[in-house]
């Protein structure tokens, strides 16, 4: 029950879906679609886990009196407020994301500005990790280098000023050069996914499950 | 007055979050986890709006033809939710692991192959015969560097052979094209970052224009 049920549900549903594909009459054909929809729902209910989890764990840290706790107290105000002002929206409009209840107020003056500088934030350390990156030490990292300052002077008004064909050899580089690497990676990630989703389907690979 | 409180908090926060630059600081961590908190609550009525509101209450209410089939996702989320009970039965939560699990690798072997591996390689099938000299060479550069690459990560080639000279130039254009990539990147980071500073100077200290 505890091993064998699990690989029996594993190998029917992933079999259920592949045939889903090839026979599109029903009950298959409606299949595809349909399990992406329970496939959001069972997600769903694993986000109910994670937050809970999170939780508890500050909860702990606040009873402990573990260094730093004072900042879970921060967490729980954050997650009340946006919480609290979810629900009133749910409550008062059919939908809390349009634009002018509460909660996309919460969303728009809290969550975004954190968001985005925590992405901008990165600007400053991938700038010091491409000072490192980019030091010319053999052939392949020349390469590396004159790449990158072509793309990122070519993508700027300096690099037209500079030379106006510049933004075109970026381009060129972007669209031509880069692409058969890339597509080399990407068809060698998709056949690495589809020997892993084999492995699951036939139950060889039972990680998951430990 | 609220559009005017809402720059000033949003503001505050973003200089809260660039302080880390001055290194690890209460003011950051304050930022740090209102931002977690926030996000937390923020996903839950988000699963709950979009989710189960949409896709399980509505068609259930509406009395849709097969939400009866809903039971099945269902009993797999409730059987989740055992993770919270003791461990003598938090095991049957593996059945909804082993549920997605089935699903994701189905669909991921659907995915690559239509998606990925079949448009990939016919996109790669360029003709390097064509009118014009510039396609000629285009095509020339993606043909050779997708083989090339593709031989770089066959690992079990024979180190002094032929097809490792081809790895050899395959390795010259993966770095081209993680050099590309990764100046592209900087570019993408550069502007979110000039986004905020706009933020910053125009919206809030009113000095320039914003953008």
């Amino acid at each position: 029950m505890k091993k064998q049920v699990p690989l029996l549900i594993t190998f029917l549903t992933g079999f259920i879906v592949i045939v889903s594909f090839f026979v599109p009459h029903r009950p298959f054909g409606i299949l595809e679609t349909q399990v992406l929809t329970w496939y959001a729902i069972i997600f769903g209910f694993t986000m109910l886990i994670g937050v809970d989890s999170l939780i508890r764990l500050h909860v702990r840290k606040t009873q402990r009196r573990k260094k730093g706790w004072w900042y879970s107290i921060v967490f729980f105000a954050g997650f009340l407020y946006c919480f609290v002002t979810g629900v009133i929206s749910l409550i008062r409009t059919s939908n809390p994301f349009s634009p002018g209840t509460v909660f996309f107020y919460g969303y728009r003056t809290i969550l975004i500005p954190l968001q985005s500088t925590m992405f901008a934030l990165l600007a400053f350390f991938i700038a010091s990790a491409s000072y490192r990156a980019f030091r010319a030490r053999n052939i392949d990292a020349t390469f590396l280098l004159i790449a990158a300052v072509i793309v990122m002077i070519g993508r700027v008004p300096a690099g037209y000023k500079l030379w106006p064909r510049l933004p075109e050899v970026a381009n060129w580089i972007l669209n031509v050069l880069q692409m058969g690497p890339m597509r080399g990676v990407m068809i060698g990630i998709a056949l690495g996914a589809v020997a892993m989703s084999l492995r699951l389907i036939l139950g060889i690979e039972r990680t998951y499950l430990t | 007055m609220l559009e005017t409180i809402s720059v000033w908090i949003a503001g505050g926060l973003t200089l809260c979050i660039f302080s880390f630059l001055y290194g690890d600081n209460p003011i950051y961590k304050f930022a740090e986890h209102l931002y977690v908190g926030f996000s937390a609550a923020y996903w839950l009525i988000y699963v709950w709006h979009f989710t189960i509101k949409q896709m399980v209450i509505n068609p259930i209410v509406a009395g849709e033809s097969g939400a009866w089939l809903l039971i099945i996702p269902l009993f797999f989320g409730v059987i989740m939710l055992s993770r919270w009970l003791p461990e003598r039965y938090s095991w049957i939560s593996r059945w909804s692991i082993a549920f997605t699990v089935g699903i994701g690798a189905g669909m991921v072997i659907i995915g690559q192959v239509q998606g990925y591996i079949l448009p990939q390689l016919k996109a790669t099938l360029l003709p390097l015969a064509t009118g014009s000299w510039k396609t000629n060479i285009d095509n020339f550069f993606i043909v050779i560097g997708t083989v090339t690459t593709l031989t770089y990560f066959y690992f079990s080639r024979r180190e002094k052979s032929t097809m490792s000279k081809f790895s050899r130039i395959g390795t010259a254009f993966i770095m081209i094209a993680f050099g590309a990539a990764f100046g592209y990147t900087v570019m993408a980071r550069i502007s979110l970052l000039i986004g905020r500073m706009s933020f910053l100077f125009g919206n809030w200290f009113r000095i320039v224009k914003p953008l």
